[in-house]
């Protein structure tokens, strides 16, 4: 397939799976706010510091409170990482390969970005969690006409490995919220509010339920290790790196194991490390630090995934 | 107004002959639609329109500020053409694409007609889209002229005219589709009772028509369509004919000729293609051959197509009948090639550069339109009746300046059909444009085309981009007819 519509089809996976995640952001902490004790200020500068953009936020809009975060993140079309301006690429996107993909997932895209458009001004703040729950939905509808529509083939590998690389991505930046987002003091770590926290947490990543059906306990580590290392969780790190690595055989042909370029070679890499780690030696290193090295690697994945597939010279 | 006090005024209307009197061939869709009411057809409209938002059937306007993408308004009620009609048409498209096609492969070879005095050699070396480097080029087929949508109107008295033949990059053909489809959906009832010629085989067509052109022996030929990119007007058609024939649809950056070869590049590295039906214009081709600042294009592509090692649609160079002064010209080709006299007639043109025809021009602004030689999209025209006199000054003075560039035509009374106007039915001038395909050995013609009509009250510009918009366009099947055929046979 053309080099330009492999890109075009991963690239419109990965941003339509990115304002999904810019939601499920805003969500969680909205809902981290709401249960915090009524003297604590609210806090909306760890939104920005996860999105690495906090020099741009600063110069645009200067104070982190609710409304500045809120309008940043979503209806902000001068961001590129903004929930509008994701599902505006992600709609050119589908607009320069409308003949590779399916009618019905172009329909998707178009009706899901109609629906952020006409949403976009002065929407009101109670309004607001159906429209993030609104997202959601918008994009677990594209991911499920893509899989029930389009031929599962190469294109398809793209556009599933640019989403799988993307969830993956994000759902270190969602840990990382609550590695910002302070509690009051050292005193409150393990109290109910504590709790109530990491149990946030899981809602945003849609883990809750599935989280207690195998741990039962809301215990920091455990969500920790569900989220990152549970090899069935469709949200968590290993996974969605274990997926992207079958897609990206599939597109190769070369068994998993082995490596043809250096794509699967990091990749490959990765995942096995992964396979091995315990989630002791992910707190003994120091979470934070943990998901830094990851979203660094997962983007060397994608670099590479660029020079090996899309950029093809001319010999 | 509704359907019963309807009233086509002076001009020729398609679906009714007078006031409360339709047209044979519409008597029952007006029936039809005289039932519905107006509030029905009302509501009917704004789910055809959500219907094409939905789809995302766009154009884009260039220089538009409000975003590049627009809906092409479209009108539930259709045009109709009776069946004896269309077969008039048919025939007359057939012998004027027969005698351009003629045309294009003589003046890039011998350049007979020239020779024989029919036509001054002048006309065509300072016509732009004459293209010296296709000089000598022999296409597969001696094909140049593969996908034509000539724009047909009638005049007050129900007269045909060919206005322009655009055998360059036409388009419009994806709306003719949708539009189709939209109507069925809304309306499946009616086509029942009237025999509307179906429109679906249109992409079967025209890929038939490319897989002819693939060099001979090929067993499995690589077809593309060549676009500009999502920000030219026409993308959302280009995409939708790749998707329809199940073709790639490449852009310039996607081809680069390697080995001799035009190819592609993929995620499995290059891949030859041998027949691009490119929707980027002649200029934008080949840098190297055409203009050299052309990012849209691919380098050397031009030579290859030479060697015969890749076949374009439409060949590069036809755009030398495109222009206006060449038009004036082709019913005499017609004559000069196939010694017949044309079915259809051309709009009296009046060429600038001619003395006497540049005198009369000057002294009659005021009841002439005058065109740009090589204008398209209603730009760069003057409708005399319309304009200020500023205006007509200043169209004098281009005149003055560069004969050459300016026709002049009479203003023609074009034909209307009744129209859904803001829940009142009101007359809306129209055009007409069938889709030809050459094959070498058989021409085609659509069977029906593009209605584009003019949605200000009064306006005769149909341009997408000057506010016009589309209607289905129903030819009939006469059932009768043929059953009188098959009776006679026996």
């Amino acid at each position: 397939m053309l080099s330009r519509v492999a890109n075009s089809i991963y690239w419109l996976n990965r941003y339509i799976e990115r304002a999904e995640n810019v939601a499920r952001f805003v969500d969680v902490n909205v809902n981290l706010i709401l249960d915090l004790p009524a003297e604590i200020t609210q806090q909306w500068q760890p939104l920005v510091s996860i999105t690495g953009d906090v020099r741009l936020f600063k110069n645009r809009y200067g104070k982190a409170n609710a409304e500045n975060v809120i309008q940043f993140l979503t209806f902000d079309s001068d961001y590129p990482n903004s929930i509008i301006s994701c599902l505006q690429v992600a709609r050119e996107n589908a607009r320069s390969i409308r003949e590779i993909i399916s009618s019905e997932m172009w329909e998707e895209v178009n009706s899901f970005y109609l629906m952020v458009k006409e949403a976009s001004p002065g929407k009101q703040r109670d309004g607001l969690p159906k429209f993030f729950e609104q997202v959601r939905m918008a994009s677990h509808r594209f991911a499920g006409v893509m899989d029930a529509t389009m031929t599962h083939n190469e294109g398809w590998h793209f556009g599933q490995m640019g989403r799988l690389l993307e969830r993956a991505d994000k759902t270190t930046r969602l840990l990382d919220v609550k590695y910002f987002v302070l509690l009051p003091s050292a005193q409150w770590v393990g109290t109910p509010l504590d709790q109530i926290q990491w149990m946030s947490l899981l809602k945003s990543a849609s883990a809750y339920e599935m989280y207690r059906k195998c741990q039962h306990r809301i215990i920091p580590s455990s969500v920790v290790e569900f989220l990152i290392l549970n090899r069935q969780f469709p949200r968590s790190i290993h996974f969605c790196l274990w997926q992207a690595e079958r897609c990206l055989h599939e597109i190769t042909n070369t068994s998993i194991g082995t490596w043809c370029n250096s794509a699967e070679r990091s990749l490959g890499k990765l995942c096995s490390q992964l396979g091995y780690l315990t989630i002791d030696d992910i707190v003994e290193s120091g979470l934070h630090e943990f998901l830094g090295d990851m979203q660094s690697s997962i983007n060397g994945v994608g670099n590479e995934i660029y020079t090996t597939f899309f950029a093809v010279d001319n010999c | 107004m509704s359907l019963e006090s309807y009233d086509p005024e002076e001009f020729y209307d398609e679906l009714f002959v007078a006031k409360g009197e339709p047209r044979s061939q519409a008597a029952s869709l007006i029936q039809w639609m005289q039932n519905l009411g107006i509030e029905q057809l009302e509501r009917h409209r704004q789910t055809a329109e959500i219907a094409l938002y939905k789809l995302g059937v766009t154009f884009n306007v260039y220089n538009d500020e409000q975003g590049v993408e627009k809906i092409f308004p479209f009108d539930i009620i259709p045009r109709l053409i009776s069946s004896q009609e269309w077969q008039y048409l048919e025939k007359g498209l057939k012998q004027r694409i027969q005698a351009l096609n003629l045309f294009l492969n003589d003046i890039y070879s011998s350049q007979q007609i020239i020779q024989d005095g029919k036509i001054p050699s002048e006309v065509i070396n300072t016509a732009p889209g004459f293209l010296k480097p296709c000089i000598g080029i022999e296409p597969p087929n001696k094909v140049w002229c593969h996908i034509t949508g000539t724009d047909l109107v009638r005049d007050g008295d129900g007269k045909w005219y060919v206005l322009e033949d655009n055998l360059r990059v036409p388009s419009g053909i994806s709306y003719v589709l949708e539009n189709r489809r939209v109507m069925k959906s809304t309306f499946p009832d009616i086509f029942q009772t009237m025999a509307v010629k179906p429109v679906d085989e249109y992409p079967s067509y025209l890929l038939e028509t490319l897989l002819n052109l693939a060099p001979p022996h090929l067993p499995d030929p690589t077809v593309v369509v060549l676009t500009p990119g999502i920000y030219n007007s026409a993308y959302y058609e280009h995409s939708f004919l790749a998707q329809q024939m199940g073709v790639e649809l490449v852009e310039g950056r996607d081809l680069v000729v390697v080995d001799g070869y035009l190819q592609m590049r993929t995620t499995k590295g290059l891949r030859r293609v041998d027949v691009v039906y490119r929707r980027v214009d002649d200029d934008f081709l080949d840098p190297l051959t055409f203009r050299a600042d052309s990012l849209l294009g691919v380098p050397g592509l031009i030579e290859v197509y030479q060697q015969g090692k890749v076949a374009l649609a439409n060949a590069p160079g036809t755009g030398v009948a495109d222009d206006k002064v060449v038009y004036a010209y082709v019913p005499d080709m017609i004559r000069y090639y196939l010694g017949e006299e044309p079915l259809l007639a051309n709009v009296p043109t009046y060429l600038c550069w001619r003395k006497s025809d540049r005198e009369y021009v000057l002294q009659n602004l005021d009841k002439l339109v005058v065109k740009a030689a090589n204008g398209a999209g209603g730009y760069g025209m003057l409708i005399g009746n319309r304009a200020t006199p500023t205006e007509r000054e200043d169209f004098a003075q281009k005149i003055i300046a560069q004969p050459r560039n300016y026709i002049a035509q009479p203003t023609l009374s074009l034909s209307r059909v009744p129209t859904l106007m803001g829940g009142e039915i009101e007359g809306r001038h129209v055009d007409l444009r069938p889709y030809i395909l050459h094959r070498g050995d058989e021409i085609y013609v659509h069977p029906g085309g593009l209605t584009r009509v003019a949605l200000k009250k009064g306006s005769l510009v149909v341009n997408s981009s000057q506010g016009g918009g589309s209607k289905d366009t129903w030819v009939l099947n006469n059932m009768n007819s043929e059953f009188g055929v098959r009776s006679s046979e026996l």
